[in-house]
């Protein structure tokens, strides 16, 4: 993102020393011992198993090698080649996608149309409709799904609400078909709190001189959204979207309480599938497909980035 | 100017448009409070029902008393204080070399920051935890806090903001002689209040919500944080007893609730900060 171009101000160091040779090894020992800890814990806790899992993913790595890594033998790209062959992770890629493509829409879509509205003008309440906004961003998920389970249910409030308008609802986490809807609307209640708040902050850079000009000259509310402030808005909505896919691609929490991936793998997500074979003790085989996750989510966040500079 | 000559009418409704929005958002939330008073035959007989007929303390009283919530609340606090402490002090410690100072190896550092940032935690997770059975330390608390002690996010938003710090300042306590620990502890780090708070306030969060590892790394009752106990309540033999995991709901999520109304303005700064800065 822009930050690795930011500029560093200066980063010549300072101090009387520093220009010396001496100087500079002496910085250059006090910095690396300040990085030290982080160094020390980030090498352990994310390079080293970040590499593993790379190297593991070309093994047949078990749960049963953990004891004798030695006789976990080589198998090139047999891992990668299985889990295509593989129907359930490729229903896993198919669930992800379905969810990827409606969740990410449908969540900046609702988060723009709120922030849009807390930024309309009002004045009163502002505080209020932002912490309400994003109290389901900071809930935990087990705790959220209890309640989402009794709502979702057969007999529960949704399906009561719904015979008010005449409609008889499905019973939701158990239908193939509605599953994965319900999954996607629960996960958009639970994140359109952060994006509403980063929306909002993009807003505050669309000069109001402009609206009022686009006002004067007889523009109406639509065009002068669709004009001036979507464009102005534009790099907060891809920050919005990036922020959005690498999270909805690891798409797991929310189906594995709500519907332990089924009815009938109908839920089933990437992560899940990768969960699942972690827990059969397949090592190698659950690398490999976390690493096929990562590729996708660097993609998706390239091809993002592609599409909305091509709009310039 | 204009725009204030816009009829009122469009504020009327936007605050109509609002109330119901939030309303409808709170709503699950509304429902969970009022239905933890309620007895696992009256959600039975009527799961639509809104106001409890005959309130019961009863679930909370079995929460507080034989199912040890204290216990795993006091987890859930050692594991998330501890993780808070790490990420402030470590990736502060990191930041600052990386904003204001020059030494070999500092674009490959940040390099490798900024490029973890977007890795998915599934991917590391089986070598994680194939590297805590080999140390021994499943089911400790180490298991649950080591692996969350430095955050790349952390240390990413520390540097970010301490490049906004004048050299001059540092410079200064230089000549006066001042070492490079104090020049940190006494100059830098009490400038940096609002990147603090909000580093705080997101790794209490994830903390406090994570579920995954805890779920995997620890396993047995003396080590389960409020989210593992509460997911296993609900898909052990307590599964049906709802009005209890109501109430396990609700003391799960007040915390952090209670915390987040009143801190709400640093969770803003922290959000907007990341994302835009």
């Amino acid at each position: 993102m822009a930050t690795t171009t930011a500029p560093t101000k200066r980063a010549a160091p300072v101090g009387a020393g520093a220009y010396t040779m001496q100087g500079r090894r002496r910085q250059a020992l006090i910095a690396w011992l300040f990085a030290l800890p982080f160094v020390l814990f980030f090498g352990i806790f994310m390079l080293l198993p970040l590499v593993s899992s790379f190297v593991m993913s070309f093994t047949d790595f078990r749960s049963s090698d953990v004891q004798n890594p030695l006789n976990v033998d080589l198998v090139g790209l047999g891992q990668y080649a299985a889990l295509f062959e593989n129907p359930q992770f490729r229903q896993s890629m198919l669930n992800t996608a379905y969810f990827v493509v409606v969740g990410i829409p449908l969540t900046m879509a609702v988060a723009l149309a709120l922030a849009v509205a807390l930024n309309s003008g009002i004045t009163r309440f502002r505080t209020a409709f932002r912490v309400g906004f994003y109290t389901p961003v900071v809930t935990s998920i087990v705790a959220v799904a209890v309640v989402w389970r009794f709502i979702l249910q057969d007999t529960g409030l949704l399906n009561q609400a719904l015979t008010w308008v005449g409609v008889v609802g499905p019973d939701w986490l158990n239908s193939t078909t509605w599953a994965m809807p319900s999954l996607i609307v629960l996960t958009t209640w639970r994140n359109m709190g952060t994006l509403v708040i980063i929306f909002l902050a993009g807003l505050q850079n669309v000069p109001v001189e402009l609206q009022e000009a686009a006002f004067v000259d007889g523009a109406n509310a639509w065009q002068r959204f669709r004009r001036i402030t979507l464009p102005i808005l534009r790099p907060t909505l891809l920050l919005g979207a990036v922020l959005l896919s690498v999270a909805y691609l690891q798409f797991f929490e929310e189906a594995f309480v709500m519907t332990q991936g089924g009815p009938l793998d109908s839920t089933l997500s990437v992560t899940y599938f990768t969960y699942d074979q972690f827990g059969f003790g397949e090592y190698g085989f659950a690398s490999a497909a976390s690493y096929v996750l990562f590729v996708a989510i660097v993609l998706l966040s390239l091809v993002q980035f592609r599409a909305f500079r091509s709009l310039d | 100017m204009a725009l204030t000559e816009r009829p009122p009418r469009s504020h009327g409704f936007m605050y109509v448009a609002l109330t119901t929005a939030v309303l409808l958002t709170l709503v699950p939330f509304l429902w969970m409070l009022l239905g933890s008073f309620k007895t696992q035959s009256e959600l039975l007989r009527d799961p639509t029902g809104w106001l409890p007929t005959s309130p019961t303390f009863q679930n909370y009283r079995s929460w507080l008393t034989d199912l040890g919530f204290g216990h795993y609340f006091r987890n859930s606090l050692i594991v998330a204080g501890f993780t808070v402490i790490g990420n402030l002090l470590f990736c502060s410690m990191v930041g600052y070399v990386l904003a204001k100072m020059s030494f070999p190896g500092k674009r490959l550092l940040f390099g490798l920051v900024l490029t973890t940032l977007m890795v998915p935690g599934v991917v590391t997770f089986v070598p994680l935890f194939v590297l805590v059975s080999k140390l021994r330390l499943v089911d400790t608390y180490p298991a649950l806090i080591l692996p969350f002690l430095v955050t790349p996010l952390g240390v990413f938003l520390m540097r970010q903001f301490m490049l906004g710090i004048p050299d001059s300042l540092i410079e200064a306590a230089r000549m006066d002689g001042a070492g490079e620990i104090r020049i940190f502890a006494r100059i830098v780090m009490p400038l940096c209040g609002p990147p603090l708070a909000t580093l705080a306030i997101l790794t209490f969060l994830s903390s406090w919500n994570n579920f995954l590892w805890p779920l995997v790394a620890a396993q047995s009752d003396s080590r389960y944080t409020l989210p593992v106990a509460l997911s296993l309540y609900s898909t052990g033999q307590n599964a049906t007893d709802y009005g209890l995991l109501l109430a396990g709901s609700v003391l799960t999520i007040t915390p952090i609730i209670v915390l987040f109304v009143f801190l709400q303005r640093f969770f803003v700064q922290g959000v907007a900060g990341t994302g835009i800065k």
